[in-house]
C-alpha cells in the first residue's frame, strides 16, 4: 500500500491515517470557525437588531448562504455571530468550572482524610440534581446577560473536574516517587507543586477542553429554553428557538443551519480532545507506536 | 554512656486493615554493617524498610536514629533526622518522577531543602560520575534511558545527602549482573568511606552472602552469620 502511494502522488494523501485525518480535518474546521468568529466584527460587521421585512424566509442561495429567517435576517450571517457567542461561552465557563473543580478536587485530593469525604458529599449532592434544573435556577436568579449564563454553565460543570483531580492527586500521593522526594526532605507543599501538580495539569487541561463542547451545548440550551441572551442578540440557541416557528411554513434552514453549526463545531472540538487524551495514556501511546 | 550508633526498629508491629504483617519486629542496622533481610514475599520485608525509611507509622514500636527516637512519619519528620536515611526503591521506574531529567532527578533532594545551586551541580556531577552515568545520559528522561541506568540516577539520588543509613529493598532485582555488581560495589565502597549503615532486602542468596555481614530472616531470628 505505501509502494502504491509513493509511485502515485495523488494518492499519498490516503496514507493518512483515518485517525490522523479526523484529527486534521477536527482541526482544520476549529481553525475556520475560530478565526471566522474572531474576526468577523472586522470583515462582515452585523447589526443585530437590522431586521429586513421584505426578505424573509428567503432559501440558501448565493445571496444569502444559509436563507433568511421570519424576519428577513441573513441565517448565515447571524450563525456566524452566534458562534462567537458560544465560543465565548463555552470557554470562559469551561474555564470556570475548571478552577472551581481543580480548587476542590485540588484539596480534597490533597489534603484527604475528613476534609476529602465531606467535600466529596457535598460534590455527590450537587451531582444528584439535574444539572440543567441547577443552571436554569441560577440564570432565573440573575438577569439575563452574558455573565449570567456563564455563570450558570460554569457552577454547574465543575463536578466532573473536581473528581478528576482529586482521583488524580490520591493515586499520584501513594506513588513511590512521592516516596522518594519526601525521603530526600521534601516538603508537603514541594510535592505538591513539583511532583503532583505538574502530572495533574494536562488532565486538568484536557478536561477544560472536554468541558467546552459540553457549555456550548448547555449555554444553546438555555437559549433555547428562552432563558439565555435577550432575544435580539444572535445566539445558537436563540436562532434555533426562533426557526422552530418557521419551520412549519417550510423554512427549514432557519433552525437547521445554526444547529448544524452547532454539531460541527463541537463535534470538531471533541475529536481534537479525544485525541489528545489518547495522547496522555500511555496504554494506547503504546498501540499507537507514539 | 555514649549513644548508640545503629538505626533500630524496636517491636515494631504494623497492620493492614485487620492484617498483621509485622508483629514486635526488632531489627538494629549499626553504622558500618552491612544487614541482609530476607524471607518469602508478603512477610513484610518491603513495609519494615518503609519504617525504617520514616514513610510508614508503625502502629505500635518505635524507630530512633542513634538513640534519638523518631516520632512523626513522612512530611512530620525533621530534614535533619530524615536525611539521614535513605532509601533505594526496588523499582526505579516507579521511584523516578517521569518528568525529571537525570540531572534534576539527582539534584531534587538538595533543591527540596534549598541547597544552593553552584554546590548543587557539584554535587551532582560528583554523583554521576561516582554511579558511572555519562553527561550525555544526564540529560535524558527516564523514559530515555534503561533501568539500570535509572537505577544508578536513584542510587545517586539517594547518596546526595550523605545519609548515614542507606537502606536497598530490593534495589538491584531488576538490573542485570553487572549492573548489579556495579550498583553493589558503589554501595560498599560509599559503606567504607563514610561508615555508614547499609540494609539489603534480596532474595539473591549469592549477593546476600558475598555481601551481608548478618543475615536476619523476618521470621525474627539471626539465621547465619555469612561471615
Amino acid at each position: 500500500m505505501a509502494d502504491l502511494a509513493a509511485r502515485r502522488p495523488l494518492l499519498r494523501p490516503l496514507r493518512l491515517r483515518p485517525r490522523r485525518a479526523g484529527a486534521v480535518t477536527a482541526g482544520l474546521v476549529l481553525v475556520v470557525a475560530v478565526a471566522g468568529t474572531l474576526l468577523a466584527p472586522i470583515l462582515w460587521p452585523l447589526d443585530q437588531s437590522a431586521v429586513a421585512l421584505d426578505q424573509t424566509r428567503l432559501a440558501p442561495s448565493w445571496g444569502h448562504l444559509g436563507g433568511t429567517d421570519d424576519l428577513g435576517r441573513d441565517v448565515a450571517h447571524r450563525a456566524v455571530y452566534g458562534l462567537r457567542v458560544s465560543l465565548l461561552v463555552g470557554a470562559v465557563a469551561a474555564l470556570v468550572a475548571t478552577v472551581i473543580g481543580g480548587l476542590i478536587g485540588g484539596i480534597a485530593g490533597t489534603l484527604g482524610g475528613r476534609v476529602d469525604r465531606v467535600l466529596m458529599r457535598i460534590v455527590d449532592t450537587i451531582a444528584a440534581l439535574p444539572h440543567l434544573l441547577l443552571g436554569i435556577f441560577i440564570v432565573a436568579m440573575l438577569r439575563p446577560s452574558l455573565g449570567a449564563v456563564i455563570a450558570s454553565v460554569g457552577l454547574t460543570h465543575w463536578l466532573s473536574t473536581a473528581r478528576i483531580v482529586r482521583s488524580e492527586l490520591l493515586s499520584l500521593r501513594t506513588r513511590t516517587f512521592v516516596d522518594a522526594a519526601i525521603s530526600g526532605g521534601a516538603g508537603r507543599r514541594r510535592v505538591l507543586v513539583r511532583h503532583l501538580l505538574p502530572h495533574v495539569l494536562p488532565r486538568l487541561a484536557l478536561a477544560t477542553t472536554l468541558m467546552i463542547p459540553h457549555a456550548v451545548w448547555h449555554e444553546t440550551a438555555l437559549s433555547f429554553l428562552g432563558l439565555g441572551l435577550p432575544p435580539h442578540l444572535a445566539s445558537l440557541g436563540n436562532m434555533i428557538s426562533d426557526g422552530e416557528g418557521s419551520l412549519l411554513t417550510g423554512a427549514w434552514w432557519a433552525s437547521l443551519v445554526p444547529g448544524a453549526v452547532i454539531v460541527v463545531v463541537t463535534l470538531a472540538i471533541a475529536v481534537l480532545a479525544a485525541r489528545w487524551r489518547d495522547r496522555l495514556d500511555p496504554r494506547v501511546r503504546a498501540e499507537l507506536h507514539l | 554512656m555514649t549513644s548508640p550508633q545503629h538505626l533500630l526498629a524496636d517491636e515494631v508491629r504494623v497492620a493492614y486493615d485487620r492484617q498483621v504483617v509485622l508483629d514486635g519486629v526488632t531489627l538494629s542496622v549499626a553504622r558500618g554493617e552491612t544487614v541482609g533481610l530476607r524471607g518469602p514475599s508478603g512477610c513484610g520485608k518491603s513495609t519494615l524498610v518503609r519504617v525504617l525509611a520514616l514513610l510508614h507509622r508503625p502502629d505500635g514500636g518505635r524507630v530512633s536514629i542513634d538513640g534519638t527516637p523518631v516520632t512523626g512519619v513522612r512530611y512530620a519528620v525533621p530534614v535533619g533526622l530524615r536525611t539521614r536515611v535513605a532509601v533505594l526503591f526496588q523499582s526505579p521506574r516507579a521511584a523516578a518522577d517521569p518528568r525529571l531529567s537525570l540531572t534534576d532527578l539527582i539534584a531534587e533532594p538538595l533543591r527540596a531543602v534549598r541547597a544552593p545551586e553552584p554546590g548543587v551541580r557539584e554535587r551532582v556531577a560528583e554523583l554521576a560520575d561516582l554511579v558511572g552515568l555519562t553527561p550525555d545520559l544526564l540529560t535524558r528522561r527516564p523514559h530515555a534511558v534503561s533501568d539500570g541506568q535509572l537505577q544508578r540516577a536513584c542510587l545517586a539520588r539517594a547518596l546526595v545527602h550523605r545519609p548515614d543509613y542507606l537502606l536497598c529493598d530490593e534495589a538491584t532485582a531488576m538490573l542485570d549482573a553487572s549492573t548489579q555488581a556495579h550498583v553493589a560495589a558503589v554501595i560498599a565502597g560509599y559503606q567504607r568511606t563514610r561508615n555508614a549503615g547499609v540494609l539489603v532486602v534480596t532474595h539473591d542468596e549469592a549477593l546476600m552472602d558475598r555481601w551481608a555481614d548478618r543475615v536476619v530472616d523476618l521470621a525474627g531470628e539471626v539465621s547465619a552469620p555469612a561471615r
